[in-house]
């Protein structure tokens, strides 16, 4: 078969699986859709092997294939078409995205098991990946804007899933409204580009683009910034970052799937995909660079000092991907692929880990009220450990691998770029600290009340509560179901972790400097035309040096912690206390949402408020009741020939008679 | 005697008639003053058929007497109407469909 | 000969209007105007209309105006009040008639039919006998005639409903005449 007769394959079997269990959820016993659900992704991520072995067959410079199903440019207007675009970027994407979310179901088999809701999720999850793979499959900019928008429903849906907590139904709104900011820039971006060059697949855009624009001319740069605001929003880089936090309101599964390894990557492949067009707009470029090391760094310190055990690991997700989109800004653009791939690796398994923690606590996230679990949930520990280590960067996983490539390229880049390295590896010590802060908080230490219940043997069964307000709540439809599961007792949960915890363990060996670099030469044709990634070389040696010191910066974070956690306890709350307006600054995320909220929020309510009170109110009700009150008052006047009397209308018909009588008298004269 | 007497006269009994329409204030009466009016033209409409030598007058004359005795029919069945419901029979008293 | 016929019909029908609008008693109205229909019916006769003639006699004379002689004995004598309850409505109704008038007779005498003043053209024997109208009627007019009919059917069947008795009460009437 064809690679694209693949490619649609894979894009068709998400859909098809989510239609399914949206039909049937009256009939479908609640176990059968998820094994539909997850069958579908396994099939998805089945047709994407396909399409790498059927890729593999042709020659490295010839694996780009276009396929369209119907073109649009007659009906629409505008020029684009419903076809995908398979090449190595697309194929790469699409096997990370359908292997982690086919995981990932797995997991929610069980850990959804007692969910009300649970036929409602695999169809919106399902759903979800279909657009996801929409999005990395698109072979025109308007196509990818589909899937874009589909994707941010879809993670609408899933973060209010419990559509019954007002937290969670805020988070979600909240969610999409600065979503659809992204949504505009990426639209006017397309528009711009229709506009500027007359069509919207990729292929004849990165064709054209050279030509129809100057380096750094405005209009390029305006839809590389326009771009960029889309990407920003969905991969949650300041100042749009404010969503990812909220969005911990979903489920565990969703947060370990959208908010962590796919959704949220879709502004780095976004950026990754119009490389061409970032050449020609450097200054555009480097901003998304800077913005992607500003997040980096800030989210770092944050996840140093809030306290829920989900919200860490956001912020987490939301500094790495900065390391991402440094990376695919400066040109390192297999190696920010590779950090994805890594990420979704590790970032899944330790959202997943914590999924575990968090229902053994009776869905208290709180990381002040978890610890010791060593002994009660060995597997989970391992676990998390394994997924700690790799975000760390710890010599040997693929985190170390992937990260340090990055920051190598940094260096090597040179000149201004070296700030992005330093910046880089100040990052990979906070990263290493905090991630190990959540190791050793809830995994070592003096076991808690809920531990010590485990380790008796069951669960501690808590009353049901939401865990940011405090405030109790139902068990009902729209709310978490009433049981806890958690891996130690699930197999499902514990084959998907497994799975993660090997690949984030050993992923990273496809990639040795000088040794594998199987990912590497695997997308090196894609980005071929880039004169930076033809410019710059990072040399094996070079690549060694880095990787050291990305190894020494990982063991410095990771000794810190171990030293203020485990030899010296009590020195955090110390340092709290000692540094205490700082830690407020870290603790409420550096006040980014008091800022929106004064600098956006209140404003525009404000102007609402005006337009309805005083606008509407004076303005346009005047000028409409102006407008009756005129015409009654001219039909008041007309009204006085509606005497009622038969006897003037008579005589009103005899005048009238005489006139006319009057009139053909003259006129005939 | 001229066709032109016979114009006149049709002239001067519509003129009464549309001046009594106007004045009278009793249903009855007013509609005898339509009658008045039918009939001053039915007399020019003859009085022009003999003119022309054209017969089609007279049958246009029996139509309008026709179409009087209708409109006869029902106005009295109005008039009777209003009487059994002890409504007023003046038309200044009847206007309650005044705008 | 025929002028005397001429005048004696025009005045009967003039003094016949004016009596109509002129008496107070409707009574005295509806008797006037038979004496009307009558003179009318006699200048037709000298227009050559007999069968019309006869039919305003037999028919409107005979049959309507008895009909209206019934409804105002039924209704019985009403005095109308002095006062008009239109202001100006005395004043203008005769000076618009008289408009009228004055601009009706300018339009027939001073037209451009010169030959108005003549008597027409030759009369055929049989003119206006009923032979000629019933012909012309059945023949020509035929349409006209049939929806007359109907025009009678419909005008009857309406006045049954109007004027037929309804099972309601009677209730006070207020001075605009609604119930």
């Amino acid at each position: 078969m064809s690679v694209t007769t693949w490619g649609w394959l894979i894009i068709a079997f998400p859909l098809a699986g989510s239609v399914l269990i949206g039909l049937l959820f009256r009939v479908l016993p609640a176990k059968a859709a998820g094994w539909i659900g997850t069958l579908a992704i396994a099939l998805a991520f089945a047709c994407s092997i396909g399409a790498l072995l059927a890729m593999l067959g042709h020659p490295a410079e010839e694996r780009e294939f276009a396929n369209t199903l119907y073109d649009y440019a007659g009906a629409a207007g505008i020029p684009f078409d419903l076809g995908i675009y398979v090449d190595q970027l697309s194929v790469f994407m699409a096997l990370v995205v359908t292997g982690v979310s086919m995981l990932i179901h797995l997991y929610s088999l069980a850990y959804m098991g007692s969910d009300a809701g649970y036929r409602r999720f695999f169809s919106f999850l399902n759903f979800f990946v279909f657009s996801m793979l929409l999005l990395v499959l698109a072979g025109n900019y308007v196509l990818l804007i589909v899937g874009w928008a589909f994707v941010g429903f879809a993670s609408y849906a899933l973060i209010s899933f419990w559509y019954r907590r007002r937290t969670a139904t805020a988070a979600g709104m909240k969610a999409f409204v600065i979503n659809v900011i992204g949504d505009i820039g990426l639209m006017f971006a397309a528009i711009l580009l229709i506009k500027e060059i007359g069509v919207s697949d990729y292929g004849s855009v990165f064709e054209r683009a050279p030509e129809a624009f100057t380096t750094n001319e405005w209009t390029i740069v305006a839809i590389c910034l326009l771009l960029m605001l889309g990407a920003f929003a969905k991969s949650a880089q300041a100042p749009l970052h404010t969503w990812l936090a909220d969005a911990m309101e979903g489920p565990t599964p969703v947060s370990a799937l959208i908010h962590a390894a796919t959704m949220v990557t879709a502004g780095v492949y976004l950026i990754a995909r119009s490389y061409p067009l970032f050449t020609l707009a450097p200054t555009a470029a480097d901003i998304a660079a800077f913005v992607g090391l500003f997040t980096l760094l800030m989210a770092a310190t944050i996840a140093l000092a809030v306290t829920d055990l989900k919200r860490i690991i956001a912020f987490s997700t939301m500094s790495q991907i900065g390391y991402m989109i440094v990376g695919v800004s400066i040109g390192a653009y297999s190696a920010g692929l590779f950090h994805l791939m890594t990420h979704a690796f590790f970032k899944a398994l330790l959202f997943m880990a914590a999924g575990s923690v968090i229902a053994a606590m009776a869905a208290v996230q709180d990381i002040d009220r978890m610890r010791g679990f060593r002994r009660a949930m060995p597997f989970t520990s391992a676990a998390m450990i394994a997924g700690a280590l790799a975000l760390a960067g710890f010599p040997g996983t693929s985190g170390f691998f992937s990260k340090d490539e990055i920051l190598a390229f940094a260096a090597t880049r040179g000149g201004m770029y070296w700030i992005f390295a330093v910046g880089g590896y100040i990052g990979a010590i906070l990263t290493a600290f905090y991630s190990f802060r959540i190791v050793f908080r809830v995994v070592y230490g003096e076991p808690c009340e809920e531990a010590r219940e485990l380790e008796q043997g069951h669960i501690h069964h808590g009353e049901p509560i939401n865990p940011a307000t405090g405030e109790r709540e139902d068990t009902d439809v729209g709310f978490p179901g009433p049981e806890h599961h958690i891996a130690e007792r699930e197999w499902p949960m514990k084959v998907a972790m497994a799975v993660l915890a090997f690949g984030a363990l050993f992923g990273g060996l496809i990639q040795i400097p000088g040794v594998t670099d199987v990912l590497e030469s695997f997308l090196e044709p894609v980005f071929a035309a880039s004169p930076i990634a033809a410019g710059v070389h990072v040399s094996t040696t070079d690549a060694y040096i880095g990787l050291a010191v990305g190894g020494i910066c990982s063991l410095l974070g990771i000794g810190a912690a171990f030293y203020m956690y485990m030899v010296a306890p009590g020195s955090t709350v110390r340092l709290r206390d000692r540094f205490g307006r700082l830690h407020d600054f870290l603790f409420n995320r550096w006040y980014f949402d008091e800022l929106i909220d004064a600098l956006v929020y209140r404003p525009v309510v404000a102007c609402g408020r005006f337009a309805s009170g005083t606008f509407e109110r004076v303005v346009v009700d005047g000028i409409v009741r102006g407008t009756s009150d005129g015409v009654g008052g001219l039909g008041t006047v007309v009204r006085t020939a509606q005497s009622g009397f038969v006897r003037f209308y008579a005589l009103l018909v005899v005048v009238g008679l005489a006139v006319l009588g009057l009139y053909f008298l003259l006129a005939a004269s | 005697m001229g066709t032109t007497w016979y114009l006149v006269l049709s002239a001067l009994l519509f003129a009464i008639g549309a001046g009594g329409v106007l004045i009278r204030r009793n249903p009855l009466v007013i509609l005898l003053c339509l009658e008045l009016m039918l009939n001053s033209a039915n007399l020019a409409l003859l009085a022009f058929g003999r003119h022309l030598g054209n017969a089609d007058a007279q049958v246009f004359a029996m139509i309008v007497m026709v179409v009087a005795a209708c409109e006869v029919v029902v106005g009295l069945g109005l008039i009777v109407a209003m009487y059994r419901r002890r409504i007023p029979l003046d038309v200044d008293e009847n206007r309650g469909l005044r705008g | 000969m025929e002028q005397v016929a001429f005048f004696a019909g025009a005045i009967g029908a003039l003094g016949g209007a004016i009596a109509v609008i002129a008496l107070r008693n409707p009574f005295y109205s509806v008797l006037a105007l038979v004496v009307h229909l009558f003179s009318l019916a006699g200048l037709f006769l000298l227009l050559h209309a007999e069968f019309v003639a006869a039919a305003q006699v037999v028919v409107y004379a005979g049959a309507v105006m008895v009909l209206y002689v019934f409804v105002a004995a039924y209704i019985g004598g009403f005095e109308e009040p002095l006062w008009d309850a239109i202001p100006g409505q005395r004043i203008l109704a005769p000076l618009v008639a008289g408009a009228l008038f004055v601009e009706l007779s300018i339009a027939v005498l001073g037209s451009g039919l010169k030959s108005l003043g003549s008597e027409g053209e030759v009369i055929p024997i049989g003119f206006g006998s009923p032979e000629a109208v019933g012909r012309l009627m059945l023949e020509r007019f035929l349409i006209p005639f049939e929806a007359a009919s109907l025009l009678l059917l419909i005008a009857a069947v309406g006045a049954v409903v109007l004027a037929g008795r309804r099972p309601e009460p009677e209730g006070r009437v207020d001075r605009e005449g609604m119930v």
